[in-house]
């Protein structure tokens, strides 16, 4: 049975620049129409439809190689799509040069696949990297707020410590907390728990969804571990051949007889 | 290709000057990059300024000795030493140096998502990035040359008096006779011009690494190459254009 299973249609209307594309009539967190991205003649995206409602928290799932990534960094402009257009909080980003980009990703937060902490900063000024660029705050303001911050994704006082002595879940949670110490509105994880021991795995999934809860924030999480995938999401979208094959929450995930999903996990696809 | 590259790095090149022109302006970023670029080059600069001078001075010398002219070898090594030698090999030393440093850097960022994260954090990462590396390269770059050309005119000083006989006095009176400010002025601004192709070269290579350290392994010693070769090519039309400015 796929009845509870809802599947997109391959194109959606266009968004507009005020959409009403939530159920509830609000604006979308963010509304993607047609994407469509390719690489040296490799068609990557072939139309790709999306909704994510604002607060919630959405994981895209996808063999190796189905774009995952490379939506997530369309979502916030750090790449340009072929065709299509994109909403983030109503705002269509697409024609946006990189200085009015700039200025919309301060409400974004994205946590890369490899952390990607910056290796000549502490793990303190890694933090406070945004809090320094765009606030006024002083520095026992911003301290306090990058103290809050570790707290959050619960690391102590490491502020002092290099990125290069971290371990691999540390580095992921300082990366998490890089993200969130000037609060978004929309946090983006690409791969959170790629590369992660069982336990740390189990930290990582559980942080995701302590700080949706307490920040409130409308979630985007790119992976192929359906157990992490399963346990943080409202919904789950499988990305297949360029197109979003499938949406549903994931309890209807787990209980569909779609080929596609079932394929995913049981580790056919 | 040849034309991408050099699209691709005169347009870096334009964003550079506009971000640095562009306020909020962070001076804290500047100093960092003095210790970097200005202060750890000036014990490789005066090593082979002071032996281009000594070498210098040998071979003039010696040519001189066939006319009896040894006395003139001052002015010869002093127009040398600040209008070509000085800036050159300054300019070849510092984009080896400095300009391969400013590709692994960028470069390995750029390999480790560094440079999309700072884009994510809503940081501008050619003002955060290139503009120090480029401004403080082209304010170096003379003070460097400055360096390099004084202890080649000392050591050809030197080597004329111990190897010559020429005199201490002698030297320095046939130096500051002939030698104008047109003449400094003329090598220090082409080391400007040197410093901003070796600060762009070295930037652009490293955003535009892929590939992994293979990758970067490439472009680092990609930007030696087209480095050394810039600084030679661009001293041939601003030693012309200097010379026209100087009404020649």
């Amino acid at each position: 049975m796929v009845t509870t299973l809802t599947p997109l249609p391959t194109r959606e209307p266009a968004p507009t620049g005020s959409p009403s594309d939530t159920p509830g009539g609000g604006p979308a967190a963010i509304a993607l129409a047609g994407l469509h991205k390719a690489f040296d003649g490799n068609q990557v995206l072939r139309g790709v439809d999306l909704v994510v409602r604002p607060g919630e928290a959405l994981t895209i799932i996808g063999g190796s190689g189905t774009g995952k990534s490379v939506l997530l960094r369309l979502i916030i402009g750090l790449m340009k799509p072929d065709a299509g257009q994109i909403l983030l909080e109503g705002t269509d980003i697409v024609p946006l040069r990189e200085t009015a980009l700039l200025k919309i990703r301060r409400r974004t937060g994205m946590v890369f696949q490899g952390s990607a902490l910056f290796d000549s900063l502490s793990v303190g000024e890694n933090v406070a990297f945004a809090l320094r660029e765009h606030t006024t705050l002083s520095d026992a303001e911003i301290a306090a707020r990058v103290h809050e911050a570790l707290g959050l994704v619960g690391l102590g006082a490491i502020e002092g410590m290099d990125p290069a002595d971290l371990s691999g879940g540390m580095k992921k949670r300082v990366a998490v907390a890089r993200a969130i110490a000037l609060p978004p509105s929309v946090l983006l994880y690409d791969e959170p728990t790629t590369g992660l021991d069982p336990t740390n795995v189990e930290k990582i999934t559980d942080l995701i969804l302590d700080l949706k809860t307490k920040l409130g924030v409308t979630s985007v999480v790119v992976t192929h571990d359906m157990p992490s995938a399963l346990k943080v999401s409202d919904r789950v979208a499988m990305l297949h051949q360029g197109r979003i094959a499938a949406v549903g929450t994931p309890d209807e995930i787990q209980r569909t007889h779609h080929s596609l999903i079932r394929d995913f996990m049981e580790g056919r696809l | 290709m040849f034309v991408d590259e050099l699209g691709a790095m005169s347009v870096l090149a334009g964003q550079t000057f506009y971000h640095a022109l562009t306020p909020p302006y962070n001076l804290r970023l500047l100093v960092a990059q003095m210790d970097h670029i200005a202060v750890r080059s000036v014990s490789i600069v005066s090593v082979a300024g002071l032996f281009v001078g000594l070498v210098l001075a040998l071979q003039t010398a010696y040519g001189l000795s066939r006319f009896g002219a040894t006395g003139t070898v001052g002015v010869i090594v002093g127009l040398s030493m600040v209008r070509e030698l000085g800036p050159v090999v300054t300019a070849i030393l510092v984009g080896g140096r400095v300009g391969s440093g400013f590709t692994a850097e960028l470069g390995s960022m750029r390999v480790t998502e560094q440079i999309d994260a700072m884009r994510a954090l809503g940081v501008n990462h050619i003002k955060r990035l290139v503009v120090p590396r480029v401004i403080l390269t082209m304010i170096a770059l003379p003070l460097l040359t400055i360096i390099a050309s004084t202890l080649g005119v000392f050591g050809g000083m030197a080597i004329s008096q111990y190897e010559f006989n020429v005199d201490y006095h002698q030297y320095f009176n046939s130096l500051t006779s002939y030698i104008r400010v047109a003449d400094m002025l003329s090598g220090l601004g082409k080391t400007v011009i040197f410093g901003l192709l070796i600060a762009v070269i070295g930037c652009h290579n490293g955003l535009r690494t892929r590939g992994g350290t293979e990758g970067l392994g490439r472009t680092t010693t990609g930007t030696v190459v087209t480095a050394s070769l810039s600084v030679f090519v661009s001293d041939f039309f601003l030693t012309k254009f200097f010379w026209w400015l100087e009404g020649w």
